[in-house]
């Protein structure tokens, strides 16, 4: 292990770890947002990849750059850099996402004095042969840009390696995800966010380590595990940084057995081919994977996908989490409510500004919502 | 009949007269396309900034629910349809036009009734991730095929990579189109329509240079409204002559000396998409400290990037123009653009209407103003309002700000 922190406190203190790593190591730390950042290639370029959060609130620096109708994520994470939190990186990249993330890095790039500025302009498309190709194309022209950037060349061995770990990482995620959905109630919610936030934040090969012996205690806590009566619940949205809701949700009687998150399955479905081109294969992996709403892939499959992962998890309800002011989340809500409308399963909208309700309010709504079902 | 009044000659005489055509062009359009079905024509939607070109020369009618959207907000009927959008689920932070269309879909509202059904839908999200969103709800709602053109974003270069994606879509679309349609290119069809949307971007262009004079024959308030031509009707004879006709009449108006701003005296550029249910109100607030807004960043977007356009290799130069566009850069290169317009239109001031429906033309304001300030020692005002939603209007906060912001203009000049 490179440091010694507690996975509590990486996952509340992000930069800490990350500026510590730096020290310790004398390696880069590149910051990142979205789940479309071909993570592999950074670490294959000996720099930690970390993605960026936002301060949860008290925006001050941010709102002369951005208006009070962008998102908590964008202006969060703006405020992060001004404040000087973030001036220990040695880069950011911008992977195209929505409008605001767009505009978020020009914004980025002439005020926040981070030395590299990585756009990945990726397709906004995603089902057809030419955005196949150009998706290629940007991926490898990532690739040169950061390699230059950085001044460290990625071999192929490097770049198979790193696949190799971060499909380690992604299988030991599903197993815990899949005895999640088998044992409902066999983890503390709070306990996975904190796996997903040091996923994003912790070297990589210690983090697998911390993975491992996480999954085997739940192993051996399943061997012995009383199922509880428990409303299992689906989460499906962007982000999810709040512990609270799901303790709000265990103590309402739910459990979140399964979620359709760039912070949750998104981020660890799909495997990367660890044979033939590594740069083709993570192309690949973007173009199969599950869409986030700012991307297309056919006008109705975001809607199917939602309803085959409420069967196969075999959910009582869901929870929708958007952040306010997420266009592509709330354009695609009305649809994917009326396909679980369509097969009977209860859903609720929760959208969420920079801070979260009090408790008090969760409690209720979501006791509601779970008592209903 | 004594309910004759009697006109005020100066006023008449400030009149644009071309208005008259303009109407009845556009009135003739929206019958065309709603009478469609009976003439056995196709109509396809598509976004403003899409290429329509193809669409002309497949005799396809386009329609633009954006254009529709506007005519909503300038009927001041948009709170109701935004709230019947709210009802089905879709959030009040959403694009008014997005709101009012997919509302309108339901009910044939707005002012002309609904716009008439699409055979398909044809979006590039040059100007926004919002309509990919939603043509994807159209699609579904109408159930006909969606052709998405999708053109990367130019934060700092639009990459080689880029240029080849676009160039290979652009013949995805005529495929598409052909499907569609049934039938194949015309080329020569294809070559004249080219060569018309070129020449009317052109006059365009020349139009909203007539207001270097001053005092300006016309207004960004007019060019708002002249505008719906270049938009639906590019590559088009009719837009091609009533843009000859509008020029010659700007043209005329400073050779007689007639300015839209009686006794203008500031000059104002104009940033964003128009408060279309309060044009008129803005207009005579700015006009009576005499001050007219002589150009804007919106208008000028359809002629904005005619010098990426080869007439003699039409389609894929195009490809790369429509990626060009003016808010589908970064903020440093759009701010190249409005120092240009600053410097062209001799404006004394910026006013910025921060559009809360339209983030990526209203997110990098505030670095915008910053940079004007700095550079050209021009202040900046921002209006925090909607194209369409009125609720997010508020009269008297607006009203106060833009008399305090005149102050600091005459007190500059």
């Amino acid at each position: 292990m490179i440091l010694q922190m507690k996975v509590n406190e990486i996952a509340t203190d992000p930069n800490t770890y990350a500026r510590k790593w730096k020290e310790t190591t004398s390696r880069p730390v590149i910051g990142y947002f979205c789940s479309y950042t071909p993570e592999e290639i950074i670490h294959a370029a000996n720099a930690l990849p970390m993605r960026i959060f936002g301060a949860g609130d008290g925006f001050i620096k941010t709102d002369s750059h951005l208006q009070a109708y962008s998102c908590s994520l964008v202006r969060g994470g703006l405020e992060e850099a001004l404040t000087g939190r973030l001036d220990f990186l040695d880069g950011t990249v911008f992977p195209h996402t929505c409008d605001s993330i767009q505009r978020l890095s020009d914004i980025w790039r002439l005020n926040a004095g981070i030395p590299l500025h990585l756009d990945i302009v990726l397709p906004v498309k995603l089902n057809t042969d030419s955005a196949r190709e150009y998706m290629l194309k940007v991926i490898r022209k990532f690739k040169i840009d950061l390699e230059t950037g950085l001044g460290t060349p990625i071999t192929m061995h490097s770049l198979s390696e790193s696949i190799e770990l971060y499909n380690r990482i992604r299988n030991t995620f599903m197993e815990i995800y899949n005895l999640r959905s088998k044992y409902a109630g066999i983890v503390d919610g709070r306990r996975i966010l904190e796996m997903i936030k040091c996923s994003m934040t912790m070297d990589r090969n210690d983090f697998l380590e911390i993975l491992t012996t996480f999954r085997d205690e739940l192993i051996n806590r399943a061997a012995n595990f009383k199922q509880e009566k428990r409303k299992r619940i689906l989460l499906a949205g962007g982000i999810c940084n709040h512990p609270d809701f799901y303790t709000v949700i265990e103590k309402s009687g739910g459990s979140v057995v399964y979620d359709d998150l760039c912070t949750g399955s998104r981020l660890y479905t799909g495997n990367i081919d660890s044979s033939g081109d590594p740069v083709e294969s993570i192309a690949r992996r973007y173009m199969e994977r599950v869409v986030c709403p700012a991307k297309h892939s056919g006008i109705t499959s975001r809607g199917k996908n939602l309803v085959e992962m409420a069967k196969e998890h075999k959910v009582d309800g869901v929870i929708f989490l958007f952040l306010k002011f997420c266009d592509p989340q709330s354009f695609d809500y009305p649809y994917l409510k009326e396909h679980m409308d369509r097969e009977g399963i209860p859903s609720m909208l929760m959208e969420v500004e920079e801070r979260l309700p009090s408790e008090g309010q969760l409690t209720t709504r979501f006791e509601t919502f779970i008592g209903m079902l | 009949m004594s309910g004759d009044r009697i006109k005020d000659p100066e006023k008449e005489r400030r009149k644009i007269k071309s208005v008259v055509k303009m109407k009845e062009i556009m009135t003739k359009y929206y019958i065309d396309a709603k009478t469609a079905g009976q003439s056995g024509k196709k109509v396809a939607w598509i976004t403003s900034g899409g290429p329509v070109e193809p669409l002309i020369a497949f005799d396809v009618i386009p329609v633009y629910p954006e254009n529709h959207g506007a005519m909503i907000g300038a009927s001041k009927m948009g709170i109701d349809l935004c709230e019947k959008a709210e009802a089905m689920g879709y959030a009040r932070d959403l694009c008014s036009y997005a709101r009012t269309d997919i509302a309108s879909s339901t009910v044939n509202g707005g002012p002309i009734g609904g716009l008439p059904k699409p055979d398909f839908l044809v979006c590039c999200n040059n100007i926004c991730g919002t309509v990919m969103k939603w043509y994807e709800v159209q699609a579904r709602y109408y159930n006909v095929p969606l052709f998405i053109f999708d053109t990367p974003f130019i934060h700092t270069e639009l990459s080689d990579e880029a240029k080849d994606y676009v160039k290979k879509q652009m013949s995805e679309y005529i495929e598409f189109l052909e499907q569609q349609c049934g039938v194949k290119t015309d080329w020569d069809r294809m070559r004249e329509v080219g060569r018309l949307s070129i020449q009317g971007q052109k006059l365009w262009q020349e139009v909203l240079d007539t207001t270097t004079h001053s005092p300006a024959p016309m207004t960004a308030f007019d060019a708002f409204f002249h505008l719906a031509l270049i938009v639906t009707l590019r590559g088009t004879q009719t837009a091609v002559d009533y843009y000859v006709q509008l020029r010659d009449e700007m043209k005329e108006r400073i050779s007689q000396g007639i300015g839209m701003v009686p006794d203008e005296k500031y000059r104002l550029i104009w940033d964003n998409l128009p408060v279309w249910y309060r044009t008129k109100w803005l207009s005579d607030k700015f006009a009576s400290h005499g001050a007219c807004l002589v150009a804007d960043t919106y208008t000028s977007a359809w002629s904005g990037v005619l010098h990426l356009i080869d007439e003699n290799n039409f389609l894929e130069s195009m490809a790369i123009a429509y990626s060009s566009i003016y808010i589908n850069i970064s903020i440093d290169s759009m701010f190249d653009i409005l120092k240009n317009m600053i410097v062209k239109y001799k404006a004394d001031g910026l006013v910025m209407h921060s559009n809360r429906s339209c983030k990526p033309y209203s997110l990098g304001q505030y670095d915008l103003q910053k940079m004007v300030l700095k550079e050209l020692n021009v202040p900046t005002l921002i209006i925090e309002a909607d194209m369409v939603d009125e609720r997010n209007f508020s009269e008297s906060q607006i009203e106060t700000r833009i008399d305090a912001f005149m102050e600091i203009i005459k007190h500059r000049k």
